[in-house]
């Protein structure tokens, strides 16, 4: 029973980023009816946010300490960030151990102005072409966009780690009553599964409560419709291309401290999240959210031992097993609507 | 009355006789200008410097081929010497390789092995190389190995670690500088053995393709060969990038030791997703957990961060050794790019001279020429103490360090700390070894 609970844990960590990407992937589709594939590459960019920050608090100034030498035997230059001296030793280490989740509040207008630029300056002018146009050019411009991660912050991973009160692990088996180390798990993962619900849940609650909100919905159920009652949904649409590159981004930047950024993470999450949403359905938000999980917590148990044992192999395929099975049963995918990406 | 009649089957046929007539001379004389293939011809010799410049391995890739850089410039008498000052071997004067100034030109293996091959194959056809060399896998080395044996073209081998490069997939035109698998597990296990006990349980994860599997094979063969128990062998696809569902079975198996057999990106995610867990904080069996990474890399240890801290592993060369050949290439490297050397620019390094010494000594660029001076030599001052490259297989034999991930780093370069150099004589093996079995060295190919 442990063992079961420990793997859907897994699962939703896991599932959090999907269902993070894909959601912003459906509200773009939904919306502007564009098939991004640049949007790994969003996630990614807010990873590097994160990084961005890191790096600018430990912006130092150079004292050669003459009594250690470096590695040619020259006098050691020894670092220190200019926020430990502007600040005081250690509220300037408190500040760059919470870089990850400050990083948040730095990705936040960073992200919103990437997709901003990169809907009105490329994409809008896709809008009517073909979807195999739009894959296209957006495929190109994800890999753009690593090339130029790449070049500045090199190929290696690069470790944002998390606030030290939140590295680590708990042992959520006594709280529920198992014995004790029989569920132990990361701090930062359950942080990033409550950031995910926080930011879902935002989201929704945005588009649902909001009178923007209620506009962008009416506008993807129809949008000539809409702008027929003069409201410029143009415009609107923009916006919510912009609010989803910050979903993407910002599961990005929590994601740092599970994984360490490199210029490739997008791409190994690119193609899953279409998945999560093909079997979700394309444009729905809700399918989006459910497959992601779901996906997630079925991945998580297609590697454990016994399932690898038994099937070899099930661990690599068994999330597009998963998509063939939903789309022979329900073409529309989990929570499809008829009439969406049908002739 | 003649019966001949002009068919179009007939002509055909007789243009092509007449085809084959007049440019089998030309054939014979294309293959008899040439003894081998690239012959240099004139004041100059091309050097084809294969490694990873994108891809997840770029950065070694671009360390690589710095070393490299500075190997042709040593060659070419520039900058300092570097080893050719400590070298035993006095055959290289500075002047190039037999008198030929070096030139080089790059590929980009991408490390994918079509990728690898395309491009040395491009390296040789059209640019002439007439060494091939770099890489940073083992899967690469083999693709591109097979490749230069089939071409006529010396293969020295960049980082490759897997048995199998030469093991079952050896081939005369090859040859590897750096250690393998099996040394790894011959290096670590009494390391192992002195820091953990004999009496431990050992829990495997490791990258499903050909490396992966012969570190496994060579790892549990050591420990168990000492004492220890494998408690599983788990496989994770190479393109995995979350480890979290294969680090916590681990936690409920019994084992006190998790091995993780992954390399690069791999190797970073899963130490990470493993501390993250808190592995290192438990204890098992009455004993503390430990983590063992059998192959390290300098930029992967940058890359895993704080995580390696304490964790022990295995590597071909490091900068913080203190024999001469060492010092004289830190220097080179550390005064031209402002950083030590990583093991795997060492190697790539060693190799470029230990090739253009060979020819020196062999008087000439034929590859079989090349072949006989490298089997059996026996040199020091290139960094890792006296060194054999084995006629039998082409593998370099030469002391193992088995090292630690640093838990005071001064600076971040000092990310590991040598725990000890293994003697040559403790990682040797016989050239039937069932581990390095299957294959064929064969005879060299000159090509042309």
């Amino acid at each position: 029973m442990d063992a079961i609970l420990l793997q859907i844990l897994n699962g939703l960590d896991k599932g959090s980023a999907y269902a993070l990407i894909a959601l912003g992937l459906t509200l773009i589709f939904g919306t502007l009816g564009v098939v991004n594939f640049a949007h790994g590459a969003l996630f990614m960019i807010g990873a590097f946010c994160a990084v961005t920050l890191q790096k600018i608090f430990n912006l130092s100034y150079e004292v050669i300490d003459e009594t250690q030498t470096d590695f040619l035997g020259n006098p050691l230059k020894v670092k220190t960030p200019y926020v430990e001296s502007w600040f005081g030793p250690e509220m300037g280490a408190t500040i760059i151990d919470w870089s990850v989740p400050l990083s948040i509040l730095f990705a936040i207008p960073i992200m919103l102005m990437v997709g901003y630029v990169m809907e009105r300056g490329l994409i809008k002018h896709f809008y009517k072409r073909p979807h195999a146009d739009q894959i296209l050019v957006t495929f190109g411009l994800a890999i753009v966009l690593q090339e130029i991660i790449k070049y500045f912050f090199g190929a290696n991973p690069i470790q944002t780690p998390p606030p030290a009160a939140l590295s680590g692990s708990v042992d959520l088996g006594l709280a529920l009553g198992f014995d004790p180390n029989a569920i132990v798990y990361p701090i930062w993962r359950l942080v990033y599964f409550l950031f995910a619900v926080v930011i879902i849940g935002g989201v929704f609650s945005f588009l649902q409560f909001t009178t923007f909100g209620m506009v962008v919905r009416a506008g993807m159920a129809d949008r000539e419709t809409v702008g027929l009652l003069g409201i410029n949904i143009d415009r609107r649409f923009t916006i919510m291309f912009g609010i989803a590159a910050a979903v993407a981004g910002l599961a990005g930047v929590m994601y740092g401290p599970l994984n360490p950024p490199n210029y490739h993470m997008g791409m190994d999450f690119l193609v899953l999240s279409f998945v999560v949403v093909v079997v979700g359905g394309m444009g729905s938000l809700p399918g989006a959210v459910l497959a992601g999980f779901l996906l997630g917590i079925l991945e998580s148990f297609a590697s454990t031992t016994w399932a690898t044992t038994t099937i070899p192999g099930i661990n690599q395929i068994i999330i597009y097993l998963v998509a063939i099975i939903v789309l022979l049963t329900r073409p529309r995918g989990l929570m499809g609507r008829k009439g969406v990406m049908e002739e | 009355m003649s019966n001949k009649s002009v068919t179009r089957r007939g002509v055909l046929k007789s243009g092509a006789v007449t085809s084959a007539g007049l440019a089998l001379p030309t054939i014979f004389t294309a293959s008899s200008a040439a003894a081998y293939t690239n012959e240099p011809t004139g004041g100059s010799v091309t050097l084809g410097f294969n490694v990873p410049q994108t891809g997840p391995y770029a950065e070694e890739g671009n360390d690589e081929l710095l070393a490299q850089q500075l190997a042709v410039e040593h060659l070419n008498g520039e900058g300092d010497g570097g080893c050719l000052n400590t070298f035993t071997s006095k055959a290289l004067k500075g002047n190039g390789i037999l008198g030929k100034k070096v030139e080089f030109v790059t590929g980009d293996t991408q490390t994918k092995s079509d990728a690898a091959r395309a491009s040395a194959k491009s390296m040789i056809e059209k640019d002439g190389a007439i060494m091939i060399n770099g890489g940073s896998s083992s899967g690469v080395a083999v693709a591109v190995q097979g490749l230069c044996q089939e071409a006529g073209v010396i293969f020295m081998a960049g980082l490759t670690h897997a048995n199998d490069t030469t093991g079952k997939d050896k081939k005369a035109n090859g040859f590897r500088h750096f250690f393998n698998a099996y040394m790894s597990g011959a290096a670590l296990a009494p390391v192992l053995a002195k820091e953990m006990g004999t009496d431990r349980r050992a829990y495997h994860l490791t990258a499903d393709y050909n490396w992966g599997w012969t570190q496994e094979e060579s790892i549990v063969a050591s420990t168990e060969a000492m004492g220890w128990e494998t408690v599983n062998t788990v496989k994770t696809p190479l393109a995995s990038t979350d480890f979290s569902s294969y680090i916590a079975p681990v936690l409920n198996s019994g084992a006190d030791v998790l091995v993780l057999n992954h390399y690069g990106g791999n190797m970073v995610n899963s130490l990470t997703n493993a501390i993250q867990f808190g592995l290192l904080d438990k204890v098992v069996n009455g004993k503390d957990f430990k983590i063992v990474v059998p192959l390290y890399s300098e930029l992967m240890a940058a890359g895993a961060g704080e995580n390696i801290k304490g964790v022990l592993g295995s590597m071909n060369w490091n900068w913080q050794l203190q024999d001469e050949g060492t010092k004289a290439f830190v220097k080179s490297f550390g005064e031209k790019y402002g950083k030590p050397p990583s093991n795997s620019a060492q190697t790539c390094y060693a190799q470029v001279l230990l090739y253009a010494d060979a020819c020196e000594r062999a008087g000439t660029f034929n590859p079989c020429g090349v072949v006989e001076a490298l089997e059996g030599f026996e040199f020091d001052g290139l960094g890792n103490g006296p060194t054999l490259y084995r006629a039998d297989d082409h593998q370099c034999f030469k002391d193992v360090l088995v090292v630690r991930g640093n838990m005071n780093p001064t600076n971040a370069y000092d990310t590991l700390e040598i725990v000890e150099i293994t003697p040559r004589a403790q990682v040797e093996y016989a050239p039937d070894h069932p581990m390095f079995a299957g294959g064929e060295l064969g005879k060299c190919n000159p090509g042309a």
